[in-house]
């Protein structure tokens, strides 16, 4: 199922954003501070209506579907890891089927077993460190079953190690089918991880294609005001600023 | 059915008969002359009344807590209280307590003004922060305007009447109050309850409620008539009694999972054992005149908050 934006504007933070996005791969968006990042990816959530243009997810208009059928089909994880009250790491991930209208063990049981939180399934939310929160809120969004999974900067407050790992997660979901788009910021990450990347810049596409090419020398230039270039080292990248 | 719901049941069937026989004259149906009468007039429209308004004043405590995601929240904070205390307190201005509905009539008018008020400025689609100022304000305008009453009463017996009323209490309560206030409180625990699911997805923020596919904007107002109906019409029958909505959820959420779903039912039988057994302690103290029950319940609730926050923070540190 295609999620597209077209011609699509919201106030002075995204101007004539067209997309055509397919499922099956990682698709990383950067771009510098304010660039409307995630502006895009709210609005590609079906959470920020467009005030100009449309977005459709396979035959339909995001705006006017009907917010239980497309919260089936869209898993949001944003930015701020958020949760008021010490409840059960389990019912936590449950919230997943919410837009199912069920609890359904089969899909929460994979998703605590593809994030490796058996040992954590019976603890407080509260009690959680940095990186089991962020493994327990992507579960939920994976309890689910979403057709995409839209995550602004999962990779925010975690250490490489467990960056790492999320990728990993975030690739085996793809893998199975799954549409990811990942707000990131670490230009590595996304040079190396991402099937495809989206530059924004002050709100408008700047490029938009395979890792290599979206994010090529000129791009950090022009983009990021960046002196950088790319050196290799087995099959991965690693950016050097000068 | 959660272990809150069990506890707090039983221990609320085992607090009614009690508190019918409780009093300055304690009754013994065998011994006590016209027993049944002042069982039947007296103390058990009381008794169901205290149910009825603690029922509705905790209910809309949870549904408050786990709509703002802060324990310190209080149905108080969306000036729907305040706002029916100042319809109440209009009605003893101009002397129209002869009948006995124009009270209770005048304060559900002054609760709907509240929540009309809040409609008025944050909108239909207003975030958390707008409604809970807009609440506030409200608040302080009722406060505000109840206090220009007080000030400028028509006579001392009207002055003495509104402070009177406004510190809340059950006596002098009769049946024509518990057919007032039950279906209201009824409807308003039944809208809140259905708010709960909602409530848990509210836990990881208003983004993530959304996009799990929670209408905010109707859970708002599924919320707001259910606060306005059950604070409401507890103000109309008994007047303010406050703590009750802010301290009830504390009581409970040890015995849940903390779920804001799970805490709405459970809340709602805590409040009604609270101010029952509030209500029968204020007619046994043996007082000259009878301590008024909102008087009693700030003076029992401000020193247990205190201890709770004591408690917070040792468990923080």
């Amino acid at each position: 199922m295609m999620l597209a934006a077209h011609n699509l504007s919201i106030g002075d933070r995204l101007h004539d954003v067209s997309l055509a996005l397919e499922p099956g791969q990682i698709i990383a968006i950067c771009g510098p501070n304010g660039a409307g990042k995630s502006t895009l990816l709210e609005a590609l959530a079906g959470l920020l209506p467009p005030e100009n243009g449309a977005i459709d997810l396979g035959d339909s208009n995001l705006a006017t579907l009907h917010p239980r059928e497309r919260a089936q089909r869209i898993g949001y994880l944003p930015q701020a890891h958020e949760i008021a009250w010490d409840v059960p790491v389990r019912s936590l991930i449950e919230l997943g089927r919410m837009p199912h209208g069920d609890t359904r063990a089969e899909p929460v049981e994979a998703a605590i077993a593809a994030l490796d939180l058996g040992p954590l399934e019976n603890r407080r939310a509260q009690s959680l460190s940095g990186g089991e929160t962020a493994r327990v809120l992507l579960a939920r969004v994976l309890a689910g079953e979403p057709a995409w999974i839209l995550a602004d900067e999962p990779l925010a407050a975690l250490d490489i190690g467990h960056q790492l790992a999320l990728l990993r997660h975030l690739r085996d979901a793809a893998d199975q089918g799954a549409g990811v788009v990942l707000v990131l910021h670490d230009l590595a990450h996304a040079m190396n991880c991402a099937d495809r990347v989206i530059v924004l810049n002050e709100g408008r596409l700047a490029a938009d294609g395979e890792p290599h090419a979206a994010l090529d020398v000129s791009t950090l230039q022009s983009v990021w005001k960046i002196d950088a270039r790319w050196i290799r080292a087995d099959d991965k990248r690693a950016l050097i600023a000068r | 059915m959660n272990r809150a719901v069990v506890v707090f049941g039983l221990l609320l069937a085992i607090a009614l008969p009690l508190s019918l026989l409780a009093g300055r004259v304690w009754l013994w149906p065998d011994a006590t002359p016209n027993a049944a009468i002042i069982l039947a007039e007296l103390r058990l429209p009381r008794a169901l009344l205290a149910v009825i308004v603690g029922a509705g004043l905790g209910a809309a405590g949870a549904a408050m807590q786990g709509y703002l995601r802060n324990p310190l929240a209080d149905p108080g904070l969306f000036g729907i209280a305040p706002g029916a205390a100042l319809g109440a307190v209009v009605a003893l201005w101009f002397g129209y307590t002869t009948s006995a509905w124009l009270l209770p009539l005048f304060a559900l008018l002054g609760a709907g003004g509240a929540m009309a008020l809040l409609a008025a400025i944050a909108g239909r689609t207003g975030g958390i922060a707008l409604f809970t100022l807009a609440g506030l304000m409200v608040a302080s305008l009722a406060g505000a305007l109840t206090a220009l009453a007080i000030s400028m009463a028509p006579n001392a017996f009207a002055m003495s009447e509104i402070v009177l009323w406004l510190n809340g209490a059950l006596t002098d309560r009769s049946w024509r109050e518990v057919t007032l206030a039950a279906p209201l409180v009824g409807l308003g625990v039944l809208l809140l309850w259905r708010t709960g699911k909602p409530l848990d997805a509210l836990t990881l923020g208003e983004p993530v409620a959304r996009s799990l596919g929670v209408n905010t904007g109707a859970l708002l107002w599924m919320l707001t008539a259910g606060i306005g109906l059950t604070v409401g019409a507890s103000v109309a029958v008994a007047g303010i009694i406050g703590f009750v909505g802010l301290i009830v959820p504390h009581l409970v959420r040890p015995f849940t999972d903390s779920r804001p779903s799970q805490l709405i039912v459970p809340s709602a039988l805590a409040g009604a054992l609270l101010v029952l057994v509030a209500d029968s302690a204020v007619r046994v103290l043996p007082f000259v005149t009878e301590l008024r029950l909102g008087i009693a319940l700030s003076l029992l609730g401000a020193p247990f908050f205190l201890w709770l926050l004591i408690r917070m923070r040792r468990g923080l540190a």
